[in-house]
């Protein structure tokens, strides 16, 4: 099932909290929806899972709008809110057991997803203690599982990973990649080396709306228009260096920051690094060091998210 | 259907799961054993075959303990969040509401039915008016499904539980005995009205054996829009605009 938000707006009193976005999410993809806090993420899963009303435009689920048939389509969606709120006095398999149940799961097919469940997301030693009993990491793996105990073909994942401890978080990361070859999954995070390595298409959000739409490389082409090369360069006077490397044809601009390190703007497709090394070669200068970088995801967002 | 009974299972299991149900319980016995047997106008003093005592304990002990079960139906949900979980599953609000009611009304009812000794007891010492006795104990339980949809209510206007069952006594007090008095202190059509209006006059006409269809009529009227009223409480978070 395909999700696609068209012309999306909500009101909080007088102020946008979603302003007029749209976009689609193909069966089988993960999309990563990133934006900082108050950007209108967690709005906008909220009105998908029908939880809060749409204000204007429309969501629709496999081409069913969930304004006018909703309740129905809650069957089909699976939701981690953003905090995993769970039921601490229950169990973790009597909990199972509800949501399956509230889901519509048939009766004689709940003990097998539960154990299914249990399995996927490794809750074997856990799943007799109470929820309040467990760790975080093992409540954030009790709210996954009853976001997909009745194998939903949508998963809305709000900041699913947000407390765990690293060994954990490369555990869930790896079924939401493996989850994601079938179902369509939307993962909303402000987690962005998160959604590098899970994600297969990025969507920032921010005061409300669409600031940037495609993969990370796209948004990077996109950013970067000249790549950034770092430079270290020993037993040359600096001033001499940095203009002598501003006159190289393959070179925007020149900065040296106060730990020494020339920062160059490339012109785009010329080789600047092989000029560099040739001019340290000519002028006898030691060249120490010689990267270039890489508009992170980290520059994008905050580009994209500051003004 | 299904939801609603496995909303009402979950929340049975979590007051036994806790210590409210055997709190409740032992308090309602006690009190009711208490005044019905030994103390005060105890059914010995009285020297009637008749639980009318017992009813007019149950009266007053269940206006007190129903807000205290239905404080954190929805309140504590609210303020966990876990609300949030419950109402993007597939089931309506209102299964949600008709759930946790009939959880609070079979709990209120086991403590109320477990009082069934009284009856075998008082018709073996004496000659009982069985139609009577039946009544009350049917009058008991409208009264209780009323008084849980007002505290249903409370709980659904606030995330604070405190709050809901000060608010489920507040609106309680005036169906209780604010209107009585009222009753009294007024005649004619405003008399009348808070005669109507009064829990207390529609509960001891029945606890009497008399079981008139207004009295029915009344006791269903402050259930339906007590849940109806905590079901638009919830789909308000749809309407934040």
């Amino acid at each position: 099932m395909d999700i696609q938000i068209e012309n999306l707006t909500k009101f909080y009193g007088a102020q946008k909290a979603v302003d007029d976005i749209s976009f689609k999410v193909k069966p089988g993809e993960i999309l990563g929806f990133l934006g900082p806090n108050g950007a209108g993420k967690t709005t906008t899963m909220k009105m998908i899972t029908n939880y809060i009303s749409v204000d204007r435009g429309d969501i629709k689920i496999g081409g069913k709008s969930v304004v006018s048939e909703g309740d129905e389509l809650r069957r089909f969606v699976g939701y981690l809110p953003e905090h995993n709120p769970l039921y601490h006095d229950m169990a973790v398999i009597d909990y199972m057991e509800f949501s399956a149940a509230l889901q519509g799961v048939p009766s004689h097919l709940i003990p097998s997803k539960i154990e299914e469940m249990v399995k996927v997301c490794g809750l074997n030693a856990e799943k007799h203690k109470l929820i309040g009993e467990l760790s975080k990491g093992y409540r954030q793996r009790v709210g996954l599982a009853q976001a997909m105990i009745h194998d939903p073909e949508i998963l809305i994942l709000d900041e699913p990973t947000t407390g765990l401890d690293p060994n954990q978080i490369v555990e869930i990361r790896k079924l939401i990649k493996h989850l994601g070859k079938e179902k369509t999954v939307i993962l909303c995070t402000h987690i962005l080396p998160e959604v590098e390595a899970t994600c297969d298409r990025i969507l920032i959000i921010n005061k409300g709306k669409i600031v940037a739409n495609g993969t990370a490389s796209d948004l990077r082409k996109q950013a970067q228009g000249q790549s950034l090369i770092r430079a270290k360069v020993e037993d040359g006077e600096m001033e001499k260096v940095k203009s002598k490397i501003q006159e190289l044809a393959s070179v925007a601009t020149v900065e040296v920051d106060d730990k020494e390190m020339i920062l160059i703007q490339c012109k785009p497709d010329m080789p600047t690094a092989r000029d560099i090394f040739k001019l340290c070669v000519k002028n006898k200068w030691v060249l120490t060091e010689l990267t270039p970088s890489e508009t992170s995801l980290e520059d994008i967002f905050r580009n994209l998210t500051t003004s | 259907m299904r939801s609603i009974w496995v909303i009402t299972k979950r929340e049975l299991a979590s007051f036994f799961d806790s210590l409210i149900a055997y709190i409740i319980l032992i308090l309602f016995l006690g009190f009711s054993g208490f005044f019905t047997w030994i103390y005060g106008s105890d059914i010995f003093l009285v020297g009637q075959a008749s639980l009318s005592v017992f009813f007019n304990v149950a009266f007053w002990t269940l206006f007190f303990f129903i807000p205290a079960i239905t404080m954190r139906m929805l309140a504590e949900e609210k303020k966990t969040g876990t609300i949030e979980l419950l109402l993007t599953k597939a089931v309506t609000d209102q299964q949600v509401v008709l759930g946790k009611f009939f959880a609070c009304f079979f709990l209120v009812a086991i403590a109320i039915l477990s009082t069934l000794t009284y009856y075998i007891t008082v018709a073996n010492i004496g000659n009982v008016d069985h139609g009577a006795i039946i009544s009350g104990y049917f009058s008991l339980l409208l009264m209780s499904a009323a008084y849980i949809s007002i505290g249903l209510f409370a709980s659904s206007v606030t995330n604070n539980q405190i709050v809901a069952f000060l608010m489920a006594l507040a609106i309680g007090l005036f169906f209780q005995l604010i209107f009585n008095v009222m009753a009294g202190n007024f005649t004619g059509f405003m008399g009348e009205l808070f005669q109507s209006l009064s829990l207390s006059s529609h509960f001891d006409s029945m606890a009497r054996g008399v079981i008139d269809t207004k009295d029915l009529i009344y006791f269903l009227s402050i259930v339906v829009l007590g849940i109806k009223f905590s079901e638009m409480n919830l789909t308000k978070r749809k309407l934040i605009s």
